[in-house]
């Protein structure tokens, strides 16, 4: 019998999919003072991690500060479940560092989906959506199965893996979204039908197993750091946790390899069952083993689930094996001789919307005031979600509110970096976010993704008055600290007992603070030895900012160089509607890449692979001249 | 539609150099080309040939009905030619004369003089050469020697190209090596230390350094090597000059302005060319009248490369000679004691304003001794930057000597970077800047290289 449709609500804004896009959008949205929905298709899977227990890491971990700086949810709910912390690339520059938590996972689902609740202009329901209420190109609502028409003014939609989802599992194949979760079709074909061009990608997660059937004795452990750290710039250190869970870390070896290759052609990645594009950075351990076949061994970390669970995550073990050859594998790994398996791996295939189809505002260019966010991109990871959920989120809300979109530059973020990339270049795999993805990213350190983002947060109303005035008072010390270093004078005498404990010759002449506080050996602390205390108070990060822009002026100078250049191009518009191939002299596939992609700056067109500078030079010229030919709308 | 933009209306020039060769070619590049000929051009009609054909006809003048010159003129139509536009190329017989007036005729017709280099740059505008290559087609034109054209021709085949590629390749191992430890810090992947990427910068920055020694040389077989003769009146500046002259026959052309001053005249002295600076002035001291001294002889000295101060060795030496030798103390010098026929009155060792790097020669002009000695210090001048390059690539560009000299500074801050302590992902920000000026020498950029490089080299997870 058909479902008979109703009209439900009306919304401001409604939210489809409630994983790490999902409720950092409906949350911007809700805080922004939108009435929002948010509708997903199972309410016990809201903030879900369906692979991985953790959350940061390089470049990851710095879009987790950056949500947070904006005023999101991601680093306050780590802040609330992690069981263990631990800071990265120690020994690198400021630039590098990368916090990584590990959560646990039931909590961090629980605690998100407690927030979404007590949210005022927030309604959390559970329901799957169907399709689209679209009015000459404009979207103005979702249907969901039940038969519910919600009318809202925009529609964000973070449909994830669930799209058409597909599990595999050696000869295996069943219709299914993450974790054995109802799949959305519908949805898909209704894009589809609109006009979007959906590719299919490819994800896995590794086996399960029973911490009691590990013999952790043969592992190496890894355990959290013993120095605070937090994601939130408002989580205090003082509710640092003590008692953290270790990791621990075993290795394949031969024999683990020999079963792999002699079962390959039962490996749906290899025996063409898979046609999804599968992430390079992300690979099954069966994609490693054939790859890089002279490699003796491969890392495997062994990460707890939970708190108050023995479930372990067998990391960098992500396989589609059929289960039979699964437990063979688990089972040659040492530490793993005996585990018990708890859920097998999967790999999973699933649609995304390419997302060249998308503004940089995150606006679908096929259909207006829908905006999409997270896997359904392209992306992979919960911290590229939460941070396109983020941004959607806060456009969603701008255009309901009839106000200008809101767009993070290259050099301002890299969440910025990232949408960029997805809209200007597209992908052919699960995009990942990596620090060498960003070209300025000694500016984009997690460190002062407060400096960077929290204005911005703050005018979009995501900010408290109270947090607001916090930030100021802490970069308020930073310049008065920085102003005083480069006006206190250091005398040889009041540097000798330094200079002397370090086995370092005396200063000849007197020397500014922050001049001596560039040497490598020098730190802030032996400063303010030598200097005494200034009138500001001076905390833990406000040290930090001051021992960084000294030490490292030079090269953010450089960087800063950089991206004045940028900015130049930046601000060279390209007229909407521009009919490239009226543009004469522009190379044929130029004018197909920037007809598919319209940028919006020539900056944007001059990263479009397939574009040349010369076609740059005579895009410009050509913009210069005024006459400009228009497609019909 | 708006009208097209002004690089690409037609153009045309004489595209071979000027001078004595009997056929010249005047090249016409554009999407008139070939209307634009066709109303010069009597013979088949160029619109029924087929492209790339040469067919046999003669210039016109439209006006007149005169015939101006016997032609073979070549027809190559869009996108297989040299600009990607469609070029026609008319192959002259007459002479200077001749070539001048078809030329002009076919402005008359409606194409537009090119500017230097206006060919090429369409070329690589409309993508069909990359940038070392462009250059290369430049200096090929206006190649002066043998040598130089040999340049030209290694360069067009993108040997620059492919070794400023080889030095990016090694750089980008490097950034590979170092964003993977960036990025997945808990993988057992090789470190790649600051010592490793002091020695990767200190071995890129001695190629870097090799390329650049030859740019000196490259500038003068570009150019010409600016060489002033200079001295006195009557130490026998002219008959040197005429030995010079005579003895090759080998003047490429005259850069003359619009009087009858010859102001410049190359000469090929075992293929290197020698740019003569104010031979006119050599010549006038020779008219007695002798008003013209010391002071146009410093403009002269100001604006060489190397001077050639000739001395009469049967003379004492007087208040002229020595304000030469001043006025030359800081440039590279040949310093000739001519008249060695003669009794000799001043000796080299008498002479207490000569440095230590002067090459001292004795000639006697007059009898045709010790110019051959000229010709082989002036060779083994400009040999010595090319020799020492082992890659038979030379920088000819001021751009690339520039973008060169950039990228080894880039170098020199990952130097003292490392050794100022500075952590490697800070160090990168100068390896990075050096491959991207690199780069710019290529006139590619491939932002995606970096990290295709990094999956395909290393094993990773998540």
């Amino acid at each position: 019998m058909e479902v008979k449709e109703f009209d439900s609500e009306t919304y401001d804004v409604v939210v489809v999919g409630a994983g790490h896009a999902g409720s950092e959008a409906a949350l911007a949205a809700a805080r922004m003072g939108e009435k929002t929905l948010l509708v997903t298709i199972n309410l016990d899977m809201v903030a879900f991690m369906p692979c991985n227990p953790s959350v940061g890491g390089p470049a990851k971990g710095i879009v987790v500060r950056e949500v947070d700086a904006l005023g999101g949810q991601m680093g306050k709910n780590i802040d609330k479940t992690y069981i263990q912390m631990r800071m990265l690339n120690t020994g690198k520059g400021p630039a590098v560092r990368a916090l990584r938590a590990q959560a646990d996972k039931n909590m961090y689902h629980r605690v998100m989906k407690d927030t979404l609740e007590q949210e005022p202009n927030l309604t959390l329901r559970q329901g799957i959506v169907e399709k689209l209420i679209v009015e000459d190109g404009v979207c103005k609502g979702v249907v969901t199965g039940t038969g519910a028409r919600y009318h809202a003014k925009t529609v964000v939609l973070t449909a994830g893996t669930a799209s058409r989802g597909k599990i595999i599992i050696g000869e295996l194949m069943y219709s299914s979204g993450p974790n054995n979760s109802i799949p959305s079709i519908k949805l898909s074909e209704d894009l589809e039908k609109h006009g979007f061009k959906l590719s299919r990608f490819k994800t896995g997660t590794p086996p399960r197993v029973n911490k009691n059937t590990i013999d952790f004795s043969v592992t190496e452990e890894q355990p959290g750091d013993k120095e605070p750290n937090h994601f939130s710039f408002e989580t205090p250190d003082s509710v640092y946790l003590k008692d953290q869970i270790s990791c621990w870390m075993t290795y394949t070896n031969g024999t683990t390899h020999k079963i792999i290759r002699d079962n390959l052609d039962r490996a749906p990645m290899f025996s063409g069952v898979i046609e999804g594009v599968g992430p390079r950075y992300c690979p099954s351990i069966e994609d490693k083993v054939v790859r890089f076949a002279d490699k003796p061994r491969h890392q495997i970390f062994l990460e707890p689930e939970g708190r108050d669970t023995q479930e372990y995550y067998v990391g960098d073990f992500s396989t589609s094996m059929p289960e039979e050859i699964q437990l063979k594998m688990v089972h040659s790994v040492a530490g793993l001789e005996h585990a018990q398996l708890m859920r097998p791996g999967y790999a999973i295939e699933y649609d995304v919307v390419e997302p060249w189809q998308l503004k940089l505002n995150m606006e679908t260019k096929v259909v207006k005031n829908l905006f999409t966010a997270g896997q359904m991109n392209g992306t992979s990871g919960y911290e590229e979600a939460a941070g396109q959920g983020i941004m959607a989120g806060i456009n969603a809300a701008l255009r309901a509110q009839n106000k200008d979109p809101f767009i993070l530059r290259r050099d301002e973020a890299y969440i910025g970096v990232m949408i960029d990339d997805l809209v200007t270049k597209g992908t052919n795999e699960p995009y990942r976010l990596l620090t060498s993805r960003a070209e300025y990213r000694l500016i984009l350190r997690h460190d002062n993704a407060d400096e960077r983002l929290t204005d911005k947060g703050y005018t979009l109303g995501l900010i408290s008055d109270d947090r607001y005035k916090k930030f100021q008072d802490k970069w308020n010390a930073v310049a008065l600290e920085l102003k005083r270093l480069s006006r206190k004078m250091i005398t040889p005498k009041m540097a000798e007992p330094f200079m002397k404990e370090h086995g370092l010759k005396s200063l000849k002449d007197g020397i500014l603070a922050d001049h001596l506080l560039r040497r490598p050996e020098v730190h802030y602390e032996d400063i303010v030895d030598m200097i005494g205390e200034g009138g500001a108070e001076v905390d833990r990060r406000v040290k930090e900012q001051v021992e960084i822009d000294i030490k490292y002026a030079g090269y953010i100078k450089k960087e800063q160089m950089k991206i004045d250049r940028l900015k130049k191009m930046e601000s060279k518009k390209i007229p909407e509607r521009l009919d490239y191939t009226k543009v004469n002299g522009l190379a044929t596939e130029a004018v197909q890449k920037l007809s598919k992609i319209n940028p919006e700056t020539i900056a944007q067109a001059s990263r479009i692979s397939g574009v040349n500078p010369a076609d740059i030079g005579i895009l410009s010229v050509y913009i210069e001249q005024g006459r400009i030919a228009k497609i019909a709308e | 539609m708006p009208s097209a933009v002004t690089e690409y209306d037609t153009i045309a020039a004489i595209s071979t150099p000027p001078g004595e060769g009997g056929i010249s070619i005047v090249r016409v590049s554009g999407d008139q080309a070939l209307s634009i000929v066709k109303k010069v051009f009597k013979g088949k009609d160029l619109a029924k040939v087929a492209s790339h054909t040469i067919n046999y006809g003669h210039i016109v003048d439209p006006q007149t009905g005169d015939l101006v010159d016997e032609v073979m003129v070549s027809v190559m139509l869009a996108p297989k030619t040299f600009t990607r536009e469609d070029v026609i190329e008319v192959n002259t017989h007459g002479g200077i004369v001749a070539t001048n007036k078809v030329l002009q005729l076919i402005i008359g017709a409606g194409a537009r003089m090119a500017e230097p280099g206006e060919f090429t740059k369409r070329a690589f505008l409309n993508g069909r050469i990359d940038l070392t290559q462009a250059e290369s087609v430049m200096d090929l034109i206006r190649a002066k020697t043998d040598k130089a054209m040999q340049v030209a021709v290694n360069q067009l085949d993108g040997n620059l190209t492919h070794l400023i590629g080889d030095l990016r390749q090694e750089i980008l191992d490097v950034l590979a090596q170092v964003e993977v430890n960036i990025d997945y810090p808990e993988y057992d992947t090789e470190q790649m230390t600051t010592k490793m990427l002091l020695e990767k910068a200190r071995t890129v920055s001695a190629k870097i350094d090799e390329l650049l020694k030859t740019a000196d040389s490259g500038e003068i077989l570009q150019h010409g090597l600016a060489t002033a003769i200079i001295g006195k009146p009557n130490v026998g500046k002219s008959s040197l000059l005429n030995r010079l002259l005579d003895e090759e026959k080998a003047i490429v052309t005259d850069v003359a302005g619009t009087t009858r001053d010859v102001v410049e005249q190359y000469v090929n002295i075992d293929g290197v060319p020698l740019k003569l600076i104010d031979t006119a002035g050599v010549r006038e001291t020779n008219d007695k009248v002798e008003k013209i001294g010391v002071e146009r002889s410093k403009q002269a000295i100001s604006s060489a490369d190397l001077i050639i101060l000739v001395l009469d060795a049967s003379r004492e030496l007087e208040e002229d000679d020595i304000q030469l030798l001043d006025a030359t103390q800081d440039k590279r010098r040949i310093i000739i004691f001519n008249k060695n026929d003669l009794i000799p009155v001043i000796h080299p060792l008498d002479v207490k304003q000569l440095k230590d790097d002067d090459i001292i020669l004795l000639t006697s002009a007059i009898q045709n001794d010790g110019i051959e000695q000229i010709k082989q210090t002036i060779g083994k001048i400009f040999n010595a930057g090319i020799e020492d390059s082992s890659s038979n690539v030379i920088i000819t560009s001021a751009r690339q000597a520039g973008l060169l000299r950039q990228a080894k500074q880039s170098l020199e801050d990952v130097i003292s970077g490392i050794e100022s302590g500075m952590p490697v992902d800070l160090v990168q920000i100068d390896m990075t800047a050096c491959w991207d000026t690199l780069g710019e020498i290529t006139g590619e950029s491939y932002p995606d290289e970096l990290i295709t490089q990094l999956f395909s080299q290393f094993c990773l997870g998540k």
